[in-house]
């Protein structure tokens, strides 16, 4: 981000800011764990189960905690989930298993399964052996292409039933966006990192680093010298608002601010504007306008198109973002950015309502709000430039790469899954469609028994 | 302080204000303890047991814990010994308290050998302090009876009688029999207080127990320098053992009219109020007043009083015993009574814990239907048996409602039973 208009580091003192990104929602201590774990009725077949991407078995897991079996709590987690600690920590569990928790309907309180699940994760015995086994080397060898948490579970999926896996990873560290997406304060102490460590403990996985598809590597190479492919790409490309002023200094993409946020070893060094206007309604939004207001932001608007009710943002996370200090102005549609080569001065929007046939249309009123700073945070786009000019995988309606029930593309042995394919773009449920790729890629790997010529 | 008037009573010809004794324990060691209960409302109390000097010595680490959900304290057990404090002081501090709270209620606990000769010299020493009478402590089940005193006297009854006895002949004082649950029929030794003349029973002592192992010393707890024994065992856990053996009592037509003191697990009004219906005249306390100190009396006296105003009681007596006509034998029980689970499926909030426990454990007598978000429990009546299994394991409380079925059909005993071949013919 350049300095222009009222732009500059050092809006708070370091230790403010330290404690701003300091854990949210911090570790229950033993005594909070024994009354939060006694409150599950280890229901049978439990909805909260049913309601958890990777299937969890939420109560199992609970009571082994409440007998003070924590380290089997863990086992439970990780051989359903392997990424449990950070999905414990990131997973908006509110419209998730908490949800589902049938302890909602009288008590209007769920109970806490994210916080139990973080707490049996953390306590995984490390002077046990290692939870998971290796089979036999099968001879196979499988490409993945992103280390995020769909290309890491699908790995160590496969690396337990005794494939070789190489993952081809475009930047310089693994975890994808919990390393370089998730709001810093939902992840703290370098967890991603951590649990990638624990995730290759198993063997037979090699990460090789700054190796982008489309650049470095093809995927008709990939497919020549594998096995089987599983792409893991996510989404390297974001939604343009089509405005005049779009291209001003001080109009900035969200996403790739958070990337440069989450591997600043000095938050206090980053640039933040005094003003600070949102575009977008969903969790990027929320977490930019929070990490905004952290680092010392003093103004920091969300605007979003339509009634606040419509947000993708759950209650929980709007809530989040008002008791940091940020307001929303809703019914507001983008109009330009005003702004010179200094940078950005004010943005326009009009005022829209619902017509009577509940169309969003927009009125003439005409709002505008001074700035130093505007954040498109309005949602991500599939790239599909890496896949290259040859023989490509079918995309879906969304733009995304298109899968079977097994998660294989219009290619055959060409697998994907993650954010590059279509769902809810959470990390629980790239680690899901890791877990199931795998399974499926196992299987048709299992049938065919002359392993190809290895790399 | 309160007074409830409902709740003034008279236990063996002793008057009391209310009919809450603390049990002779901790709670009633000392002057100090006593008068903080008497100020605090207690009706009375049982002095902790007094022996022949020289006192016993107590080791560290006394007491072990049975937790449940939350660290509650289902029960705790103990390996203390009788008073660890000489003879003289205790008799001082009775004589002293018994003076200055004259409306409250002191019966000295004793337990001294089972030589005549032992009980006739500490009876008049008691007798002078003006207590109101005197508790046999047959019940303590841990290291007194290997010294030949507490439960092993209270496990043979011909001992028993021939205490008593002693009791009523060298002294003038009521004698109330303690006794000890860890025997097979509780009505033999109550018989044998009968025979010997004593006023009344109370019980339950505490139960042979073993709370816990400490899995990495591998020694029961509580733990004395590595190792254990076993203890006593008291509190909520052991209310449902008390309360069958007071009705044992009350039942047996050798003891009908042998009133009878409640103890064992009394935590609250109800409890207490389960106790009387069930046999006893009066109860004494002692767990729940250590676990929460002595401010429970408030809620104990004002709980039982407003609930017998509501029922029309006017006094204790007005409802001592009456469960007992209802309280038989199995034989007795009518086989054609029908009963079956319903679930209210408004405050059903689809846990299915009734499902698993009835499908996996009992008689496959839930439906389970739709699915997640929508999903219904329902019993299904012709295989519901009426055991309330499901009721029991429902975490809400109006969920599982057991509703009465008209079978039509009159009452029958196993007794007259057709399947019984050895029915009694009419
Ligand atoms: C700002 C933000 C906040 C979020 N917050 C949450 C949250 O709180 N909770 C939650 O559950 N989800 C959250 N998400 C969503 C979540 O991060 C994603 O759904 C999840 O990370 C998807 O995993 P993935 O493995 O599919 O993709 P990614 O995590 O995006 O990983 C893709 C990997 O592929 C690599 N890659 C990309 N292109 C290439 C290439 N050409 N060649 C080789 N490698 C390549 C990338 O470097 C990256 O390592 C958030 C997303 C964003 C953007
Ligand atoms: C620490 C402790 C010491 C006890 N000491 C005696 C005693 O000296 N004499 C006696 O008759 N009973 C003694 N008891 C038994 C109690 O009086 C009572 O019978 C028993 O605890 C059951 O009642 P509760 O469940 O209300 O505690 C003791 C109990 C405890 C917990
Ligand atoms: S729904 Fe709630 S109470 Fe039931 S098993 Fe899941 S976490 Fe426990
Ligand atoms: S309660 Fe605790 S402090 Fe008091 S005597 Fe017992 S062990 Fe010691
Ligand atoms: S146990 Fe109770 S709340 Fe749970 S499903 Fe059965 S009836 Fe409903």
């Amino acid at each position: 981000m350049s300095m222009t208009q009222d732009i500059k580091s050092n809006r708070l003192p370091n230790s403010e800011i330290f404690d701003n990104f300091s854990d949210m929602t911090p570790p229950l201590t033993e005594k909070q764990v024994l009354v939060a774990s006694e409150r599950c009725l280890f229901c049978y077949d439990a909805p909260c189960i049913d309601a958890c991407p990777t299937d969890i078995d939420i109560p199992l897991f609970i009571r082994k905690i409440n007998t003070g079996n924590n380290h089997g709590a863990a086992k439970e987690i990780l051989s359903a989930n392997i990424l449990g600690g950070s999905c414990a920590r990131v997973c908006p569990t509110e419209t998730l298993c908490e949800q589902a928790c049938v302890r909602n309907t009288c008590e209007e309180a769920p109970v806490e399964i994210g916080r139990l699940q973080r707490y049996a994760v953390d306590r995984l015995d490390k002077s046990l052996p290692y939870p998971f086994t290796r089979e036999n080397d099968t001879g196979k060898h499988v490409a993945i292409v992103g280390a995020g948490p769909a290309g890491l579970s699908c790995a160590h999926q496969l690396a337990r039933n005794g494939h070789q896996v190489t993952i081809f990873e475009a930047a310089e560290k693994s975890g994808g966006l919990n390393e370089y997406g998730i709001a810093q304060y939902k992840l703290v102490d370098d967890y991603s990192q951590k649990e990638i460590e624990f995730v290759l403990e198993i063997g037979g996985i090699e990460i090789k680093y700054c190796q982008a598809l489309g650049r470095d590597i093809s995927l008709a190479q990939l497919r020549e010298q594998h096995d089987a492919v599983f792409i893991a790409i996510g989404m390297s490309d974001v939604n343009a608002l089509n405005i005049p002023g779009e291209e001003l200094a001080g109009v900035e993409d969200a996403v790739s601010y958070i990337r440069d946020l989450r591997q600043e070893d000095n938050l206090a060094n980053l640039p933040v504007g005094r003003r600070v206007i949102v575009i977008g309604a969903g969790m990027t939004a929320i977490d930019i306008a929070v990490q905004s207001k952290k680092l010392g932001a003093e103004q920091v608007s969300i605007v979003y198109r339509r009634a606040q009710s419509s947000m993708g943002a759950s209650e929980h996370e709007q809530e989040l973002a008002l008791k940091n200090g940020v307001n929303f102005i809703c019914n507001a549609q983008p109009k330009q950015i005003l702004g010179d080569k200094s940078g950005i001065t004010e943005m326009q929007f009009c005022r829209t309502e619902l017509n009577s046939s509940g169309k969003l249309i927009t009125t003439d009123e005409v709002i505008s709000i001074e700035c130093d700073v505007v954040f498109k945070a309005i949602g991500q786009k599939f790239e599909d430039s890496p896949l290259g000019g040859g023989e490509k995988p079918h995309l879906d309606n969304r733009g995304r790469l298109a899968v079977n029930e097994n998660y294989q593309t219009s290619l055959n042995g060409v697998f994907a899954g993650g954010d590059c394919i279509n769902g809810k773009d959470l990390v629980v449920e790239a680690v899901d469609h890791g877990n199931k790729a795998a399974i499926a890629i196992h299987q048709q790997l299992s049938k065919n028994t002359a392993p190809k010529t290895q790399l | 302080m309160k007074k409830n008037a409902n709740l003034a009573c008279e236990f063996i010809g002793i008057k009391s204000i209310n009919p809450f004794w603390l049990a002779s324990a901790p709670p009633t060691d000392k002057a100090y303890n006593v008068i903080r209960a008497f100020e605090a409302g207690w009706g009375g109390v049982v002095w902790k047991t007094l022996g022949e000097d020289p006192a016993p010595i107590n080791v560290s680490s006394r007491y072990g814990v049975h937790y449940g959900q939350n660290r509650q304290v289902v029960g705790f057990n103990n390996i203390e010994l009788i008073t660890d404090r000489p003879l003289q002081i205790n008799l001082d501090e009775i004589t002293q308290v018994k003076k200055d709270w004259p409306d409250r209620v002191i019966i000295v606990s004793l337990m001294v050998p089972c030589e005549e000769e032992a009980w006739k010299n500490i009876l008049p020493l008691v007798e002078a302090t003006g207590a109101d009478g005197i508790e046999l402590n047959f019940g303590c089940p841990h290291g007194m009876p290997e010294r030949g005193m507490g439960a092993a006297v209270g496990q043979v009854p011909e001992y028993i009688e021939m205490v008593t006895r002693w009791c009523k002949q060298y002294c003038s004082l009521p004698v109330i029999v303690k006794l000890t649950p860890n025997i097979t029929d509780v009505r033999k030794p109550a018989e044998a207080a009968w025979r010997g003349g004593a006023d009344a029973v109370s019980l339950i002592n505490t139960i042979n127990s073993i709370t816990s192992v400490n899995l990495e010393t591998m020694s029961p707890e509580p733990s004395v320098d590595g190792k254990g024994t076993h203890g006593g065992y008291c509190g909520s856990a052991v209310k449902p053992i008390a309360l069958s053996m007071v009705s044992e009592i009350a039942r047996n037509p050798e003891t009908a009219t042998l009133p009878i003191s409640g103890i064992g697990g009394i935590s609250n009004w109800r409890d207490a109020a389960e106790f009387i219906s069930l046999g006893a005249s009066n109860v004494q306390v002692c767990t729940a007043a250590m676990l929460y100190g002595f401010k429970i009396i408030d809620d104990l006296c004002d709980g039982l009083s407003d609930w017998m105003e509501k029922k029309g009681y006017q006094n204790i007596s007005d409802f001592s015993r009456m469960a007992i006509p209802n309280t038989t034998d199995w034989k007795h029980l009518n086989m054609n009574y029908k009963r079956i689970a319903h679930i209210n499926q408004d405050a059903c909030i689809q846990c299915g814990r009734c499902f698993a426990a009835c499908e996996d454990t009992s008689h496959q007598a839930i439906l389970k239907t739709g699915d997640i978000g929508n999903r219904e429990y329902t019993v299904i009546d012709e295989e519901c048996v009426g055991c309330n299994l499901c009721e029991i394991t429902c975490p809400e409380p109006n969920a599982i409602v057991m509703k009465d079925i008209d079978t039509g059909q009159p009452h029958l005993s196993w007794l007259h039973h057709p399947a019984n071949p050895y029915r009694e013919k009419p």
